[in-house]
């Protein structure tokens, strides 16, 4: 009986490989087992097989994600994620890997996504909750440890970059059972002093690195709500820069380190410095300018004003004044020399006509009894006496005939 | 409760404040002056501020009674060498 239907190898693998690609559970999982025939190919994919009591799964890690991994050794248990897929050259499945944990805790992370969906479920992770950070604080709580490098790191960089801050430390565990506690407890204690006596700005929660278990009282639900509870807006700076916590999620600003933290929290004296005196030169400009401007506009009225000042009028009063007093003089001397002038023709004229000067011509006057002055025949009659009067004197003299003038 | 008159912050805010209406010009010279030499004072505040700061530690004590304090610890008193954690 001749087959119905023939399939050739890749169709079937293809097939196959598109069912495991469908499948939900198959596309997104983590996997606790021991690591077995490890090894890293010059390519830097890594090859390697999970196994645990009765199965094995071979696994991959391209080389693109081991680069930024710690790769896991021979024998070590780890909790590994990525899907799960078919290698069709060998028709083998195969699990592919994107992130690796170390084993023997795998109910931790699974807790650790278990309380992360909640919260964010509750909206405690949304950034709407996100309160802004004071950037100038007056005063920083401080919830670590005191024996911690954490906090000594913070320190450092808080008196590096703003020793103007007033830090107030609420010591607590960072780690084991009590941590948890301890570590709410810190965070209601500031909350109170800020309310109570002088008001915090910013509280940094702090821890060093560590493994997951040690940073694990920064996944336990109390710290988180206490976070969430907290008035006074929170940084957070846990672990190292890969670490992320579900206190780093419900923090008002999570730092990737404690130095990180104290960095957020506080400004650079030395951006302020600059900042200051960038200030200070806008106002230096500012008042430049307008002691420039001012003064160039008094300038400007001060020669307008002098343009219409009285001093001028009056010293152009006094030139015409001068003008005139000169013309006048001017004036009065010719006025004087016409003067002279005529009254010298008149001397002359009256020098002319004075008797004396026409005596001296040889003329004379003629007077009869009391001084009258004959002028005419009809005055004197024959044998009269009169007086002559010629230029040098007087005689006597007698009329001896009278013709009388024919008209 | 002891809080100082003026802090950093407030006195850099006036400044700020008074560049800002001494930028936006419209005042009479007499007032500009005189925010230019308020301005002037504050800079010369903010850093003398920053000059002389000192960073201050203090680890808050809950007392048996419930009641806070915050008590400037010997170890915390002194500088940075003497900070707790140092190894």
């Amino acid at each position: 009986m001749p087959p119905t239907s023939v399939y050739t190898v890749s169709q079937v693998s293809a097939y196959i490989k598109s069912l495991f690609a469908e499948d939900v559970l198959l596309g997104d999982l983590w996997l606790s087992g021991e690591i077995s025939n490890f090894k890293q190919a010059t390519s830097g994919h890594c090859y390697f097989t999970l196994k645990d009591a009765t199965s094995c799964i071979k696994a991959v890690i391209w080389r693109t994600q081991a680069n930024g991994m710690r790769l896991p050794r021979e024998g070590d248990a780890v909790v590994a994620h990525g899907y799960v897929s078919v290698y069709e050259p060998r028709g083998d499945y195969q699990f592919y890997v994107d992130a690796l944990q170390p084993g023997g805790i795998g109910w931790l992370w699974q807790e650790f996504q278990r309380l992360k969906t909640q919260l964010e479920a509750e909206g405690l992770f949304e950034a709407a909750r996100k309160r802004p950070i004071q950037s100038l604080p007056l005063r920083l709580g401080i919830v670590t440890s005191p024996a911690a490098a954490a906090l000594r790191d913070i320190l450092r960089t808080l008196d590096r970059r703003f020793p103007l801050v007033s830090v107030l430390l609420a010591p607590c565990a960072v780690q084991g059972d009590l941590a948890p506690a301890g570590i709410v407890a810190a965070i209601q204690a500031l909350n109170r002093w800020s309310t109570e006596r002088e008001p915090l700005d910013t509280i940094i929660i702090a821890r060093g690195g560590g493994s997951l278990e040690e940073l694990w009282a920064f996944n336990d639900e109390r710290v988180a709500r206490a976070i969430a509870a907290s008035s006074i807006p929170v940084i957070s700076g846990v672990g190292h820069e890969t670490d992320f916590t579900i206190a780093d999620f419900v923090a008002d600003l999570r730092a990737p380190t404690p130095t990180g933290a104290a960095t957020a929290a506080v400004p650079d004296m030395r951006e302020l410095r600059i900042a200051l005196a960038g200030l200070f030169s806008v106002a230096q400009n500012e008042i430049g300018a307008r002691l420039d401007a001012a003064r160039s506009g008094t300038q400007t009225l001060a020669a307008r004003l002098e343009r219409l000042s009285p001093q001028r009028g009056i010293a152009e009063d006094r030139q015409r004044l001068d003008d005139l007093q000169r013309r006048a003089t001017l004036a009065m001397a010719n006025r004087l020399a016409t003067w002279h002038e005529r009254v010298r023709s008149r001397q002359q004229y009256l020098d002319g006509i004075h008797p004396a000067n026409v005596l001296a011509r040889g003329y004379s006057i003629v007077t009869r009894a009391g001084d009258e002055v004959v002028s005419s025949t009809e005055q004197v009659s024959p044998g009269e006496r009169i007086h002559v009067r010629v230029s040098d004197g007087t005689f006597g003299a007698e009329v001896t005939g009278n013709q009388g003038e024919s008209k | 409760m002891s809080q100082a008159p003026c802090t950093f912050e407030d006195l850099y805010q006036e400044l700020e404040e008074t560049v800002r209406r001494l930028e936006a010009g419209n005042l009479p010279l007499a007032e500009s002056l005189a925010l230019f030499e308020r301005g002037a004072a504050l800079t010369e505040q903010c850093n003398a501020l920053l000059d002389q700061a000192e960073l201050r530690v203090r680890q808050l004590v809950v007392r048996a009674d419930g009641s806070l304090e915050a008590e400037a610890g010997d170890s915390l008193q002194q500088g940075p060498e003497d900070w707790p954690g140092r190894a």
